[in-house]
């Protein structure tokens, strides 16, 4: 079973790929499925900056718009921001812990594969008779409302893409706790390891509602049930409740990685270690905590009263006192240290303001006698836009310069990174500060077009300005991606030369067993402790040994397949008779691939010592 | 409760005393398992003899609060030690069901 | 320690279970999947409390004219006592009996098996005596979502012990196959968790009114 060192067909890499349990590949997959969808999210989000650049525009009709504007929140949220995250966690996170790989390598890849699977269903709707219309949030009184199949490919395909959310979750959560380095105690973790932690316990809690959430849907929308429906008893705040208990906690799910990402920079490119790690730790577990009791502050124009809203009011209003606690530890860490201004430090620093921005806005909008005015208007659209965008894809894109040396093994260009940062920052706040004031003076959000002489048109237009300069700014990124994969230089296990975690005192990429013997962590940034001390690498905490790994699998891909397969039976069961067979036959796949799963011993294989010391003298693994 | 570090050196003494300790953890179970059938009838009978429901809700849920208690610490063996990590992890759902459950109950409705 | 390694009643471990790292992700990873299903029941629980006894109208049947002490109290007893014998599996395992944890499973099995065509055949009564459906009514569509949820996890217990028997018979215990015997037994103790809830909650709450 070995089969490294070897050259290979595109055939065999694809293969490879396919069947693969490897978490360094799995978090490729993730990111080239992610970053593909996060360019299908953007160019609908041109789209709508196109329609709305001038009044009474007709580039796409109101309906379109409306598919549009629901594709654009869904593929964002649920098929680009999460992916990629997962991308990052998949690639360092086992690294930071000293581990050879994740707990349950074959559900790795099943929880891949459900995800594209599901994505690539969610997207079909385009071709299929529409797509969903009900905005991402899929109101209940909206989606039931919605003909074709629209709401059935959202409810399908986010079913689908979410069970693997969920296992994933899980898996991170099982290897923080089990396979951790000797020496790696919690308190010594890296803080993205810890936003690991915390954001898989939050999916773990946070993804059943929404899957009881889209049940329900699908049962009124395909079965004939009545939850949503007033007229048989139902009721449809219902759904509102299930999907806001999953929605808000999804927003601490997106950022708080984000925020492990930006103190992994900070503390790299101040070359200082983080100020107050022990607060910082607190403060994500308390963000965790609390973000379970505030979602209802989506739902305070509803009519919950004031009891639950003022409760809701103030529960929400806390949570900005970790935040605070972690903004000023950022601050504090760079001050006094020794900064570099390498891209990804760039968007590190970026992030501070305009984050803070958008949670200032937050904490108006928590006040549920002002949100009463705000609800539904572009200032909340803005306010979401500076916390995803300011904090999250300010750390994927910075993160995806962090990282992509120890993914790929070489370094992306720094010019052509910093020409994308500005790009994008500008294009930015171009585009979404002036969204405030657009709310303000009372655009709606949602809305297809607006009339000459509401005051609008200067400040949409500025608004698309600023869509086209985020736009040049990804494909500059795109440019740089490819040229630095074409030129294909090597670099060293820790290229920016100042890494502190274990991920860096290995080689670029990683060997596929990670660490030939697990590393003994003597504290907190255990690599440039040694460093420190003048040693070139880890100490050893084990002898070389025979190092035991699990083989590939292609039955992940044939489950996802199965349950593709079984969601356009249900979907189309009550217009066609293939329509339940179909599904049978899907779920067929689906249990019979889990039965052959466990009927077949797999006890994987081990690569022995001797090879390991070849891989000493023979150089590359 | 925990028979993970029994170690006398000597396998012999060790099967001896890992036999009586989980013939004893077995007795225990069957206790509880009693325990369970009789907290069942319990609550049948409560609810079969027509007593106020402000008496008979809150008095049925203890007992299957008390009754999952036993099957949990007992039958899943959540009293040994190395449950702690699926302790947290079941009472952190159990913290985010009773909030679910309390807004279902009082403002999904109004 | 090699998973499927040979052993003897002397040399079993106590905690087969966790011997290996593969047992010790795999009992942890189980016990976290309940902690989501428990929000998963918990978000059932909550839809149907708040849609009970909802209907479009007067001719419907609530829950206090629906429900029948007997046949609950039946099931019930079926699935407490499926939950022990599952309990003497586990204990015959950690002692290294194999014939008799599989003795013991198989009556789980029977259990199990009694108290689902129990649930269809009280499903059947309500449709057809009841017309108390599915589509019905709000309340019908909460009723039989969670309780039917409840079933269909007994159905998948019952179909993932069956495998795991059918397919280890000739095997016996190894320290591969004593954690999937461990977390398919945790499974089905937490089926009897969420029961004890149902018949509390459903059917004893329902019949108070």
């Amino acid at each position: 079973m070995s089969t490294y060192a070897q050259k290979k067909g595109v055939g065999a890499v694809l293969w490879d790929y396919l069947t693969t349990v490897d978490h360094k590949k799995i978090a490729i997959l993730y990111l080239i499925a992610g970053g593909f969808f996060f360019l299908v999210g953007g160019l609908e989000a041109m789209f709508i900056r196109i329609q709305l650049a001038v009044p009474g525009n007709d580039f796409v009709s109101a309906g379109v718009y409306n598919e549009i504007l629901t594709m654009h929140g869904t593929t964002m949220i649920f098929l680009a921001a999460m992916p990629l995250i997962f991308a990052f966690m998949n690639a360092v996170m086992p690294l930071q812990i000293g581990a050879r790989d994740v707990a349950f390598p074959f559900l790795n890849s099943l929880g891949f594969w459900l995800f594209f699977f599901g994505g690539v269903f969610l997207n079909l709707s385009w071709f299929l008779g529409g797509a969903p219309d009900a905005g991402w949030t899929s109101y209940a009184s909206l989606s039931l409302a919605s003909e074709g199949h629209g709401i059935d490919f959202y409810v399908l395909g986010l079913q689908i893409s979410g069970a693997g959310t969920l296992i994933g979750g899980i898996n991170f959560l099982v290897t923080i706790i089990n396979m951790r380095a000797p020496g790696m105690t919690y308190m010594r973790m890296p803080l993205f390891t810890w936003t690991t932690f915390v954001t898989s316990a939050l999916i773990l809690f946070a993804f059943p509602p929404l899957t009881v959430a889209l049940f329900l849907m699908l049962f009124d929308r395909l079965f004939g049930g009545n939850f949503f429906n007033p007229d048989m008893g139902g009721n449809t705040i219902i759904w509102e409740h299930l999907f806001w208990i999953f929605g808000h906690p999804e927003v601490y799910i997106l950022v708080l990685p984000a925020f492990g990402i930006f103190s992994e920079i900070f503390a790299i490119f101040s070359r200082k270690r983080l100020f107050g790690y022990s607060s910082m730790v607190f403060a994500t577990v308390l963000i965790g905590f609390l973000g379970f009791m505030v979602w209802a502050h989506h739902m305070f124009t509803t009519g919950l009263g004031p009891i639950a809203n003022a409760i809701f009011s103030v529960a929400t209003m806390a949570i900005a006192v970790p935040t605070g606690i972690k903004i000023f530890n950022w601050l504090f860490t760079m001050w006094g240290g020794s900064i570099k201004f390498t891209t990804p430090m760039l968007y590190a620093i970026a992030f501070i303001p305009t984050f803070t921005m958008g949670g200032v806005t937050g904490v108006m909008l928590a006040s549920a006698a002002q949100d009463y005015q705000y609800h539904d208007s572009y200032f909340v659209v803005a306010h979401f836009h500076y916390v995803i965008v300011g904090g999250v894809v300010f750390a994927l894109l910075g993160g995806l310069h962090l990282y992509w040396p120890k993914m790929f093994g070489t370094m992306l260009n720094e010019a052509l990174g910093k020409v994308t940062f500005w790009l994008f920052l500008i294009g930015f706040h171009l585009t979404f500060f002036i969204q405030h004031f657009l709310g303000l003076m009372g655009m709606p959000r949602r809305i297809f077009t607006f009339n000459e002489g509401q005051g609008f048109e200067t400040a949409n237009l500025v608004s698309t300005v600023g869509a086209f300069f985020m736009a040049v700014a990804t494909i500059v990124l795109l440019i740089n991606v490819v040229m630095t994969i074409a030129k294909n230089k090597k670099v060293g296990g820790d290229p920016w030369g100042d890494g502190r975690t274990l991920e860096w005192a290995i080689p670029s990429p990683p060997p596929f067993y990670n660490f030939k013997q697990l590393p003994l962590v003597r504290g907190l940034d255990p690599y440039w402790i040694e460093k420190m001390e003048g040693n070139k690498e880890m100490t050893p905490a084990e002898p070389i040994g025979d190092i035991h790994m699990p083989n590939n699998s292609f039955v992940p891909f044939v489950i996802s397949v199965g349950l593709f397969i079984a969601a356009f039976g249900a979907m189309y069961h009550n217009e066609h008779s293939w329509g339940i067979p179909v599904l049978i036959i899907g779920m067929l796949v689906v249990f019979g691939s889990m039965f052959f799963r466990s009927v077949k011993d797999d006890h994987g294989y081990h690569i022995h010592k001797e090879e390991l010391m070849d891989d000493d003298k023979g150089g590359k693994a | 409760m925990a028979n993970e570090e029994l170690n006398s050196g000597n396998p012999k003494v060790d099967i001896e005393y890992r036999r009586r300790k989980s013939a004893e953890e077995m007795r225990y179970q069957v206790v509880s398992f009693a325990m369970m059938i009789f907290l069942t009838f319990v609550a049948f009978i409560a609810v079969g003899y027509d007593i106020s429901g402000w008496f008979t809700i809150p008095f049925i849920l203890v007992l299957a609060i008390v009754q999952v208690g036993f099957q949990l610490y007992y039958f899943m063996h959540m009293s040994h030690k190395g449950h702690e990590a699926p302790a947290l992890f079941l009472y952190s759902g159990v913290f985010v069901a009773f909030i679910t459950l309390l807004a279902f109950m009082t403002i999904i409705w109004w | 320690m090699k998973a499927d390694e040979k052993f003897t009643y002397e040399t079993w471990p106590a905690a087969p279970e966790k011997q290996t790292l593969d047992g010790k992700n795999k009992f942890l990873g189980f016990w976290l999947f309940l902690g989501g299903e428990t929000v998963l029941f918990a978000t059932l629980f909550a839809t149907y409390l708040a849609l009970k006894d909802r209907v479009p109208n007067s001719d419907h049947y609530l829950a206090k004219d629906l429900f029948e002490i007997p046949l609950v109290f039946v099931m019930t007893m079926l699935l407490l006592t499926s939950s022990l014998t599952s309990v003497y599996a586990m204990y015959h395992m950690k002692n290294f009996n194999f014939k008799k944890m599989q003795l013991w499973l198989g009556i789980t099995v029977l259990l199990g098996l009694a108290f689902l065509g129990l649930e269809v055949y009280e499903f059947n009564h309500y449709v057809h005596e009841y017309h108390h459906t599915f589509t019905s009514s709000a309340f019908g569509t909460a009723f039989y979502t969670l309780v039917g949820f409840h079933g269909g996890h007994v159905a998948f217990g019952l179909a993932w012990i069956i495998t795991l028997m059918v397919r280890n018979a000739k095997r016996g215990l190894d320290l591969y196959t004593a954690p999937k015997f461990y977390v398919a037994s945790l499974y089905w103790h937490f089926i009897d968790v969420v029961w004890v809830f149902i018949f509390t909650v459903v059917y004893l709450m329902g019949m108070v009114g």
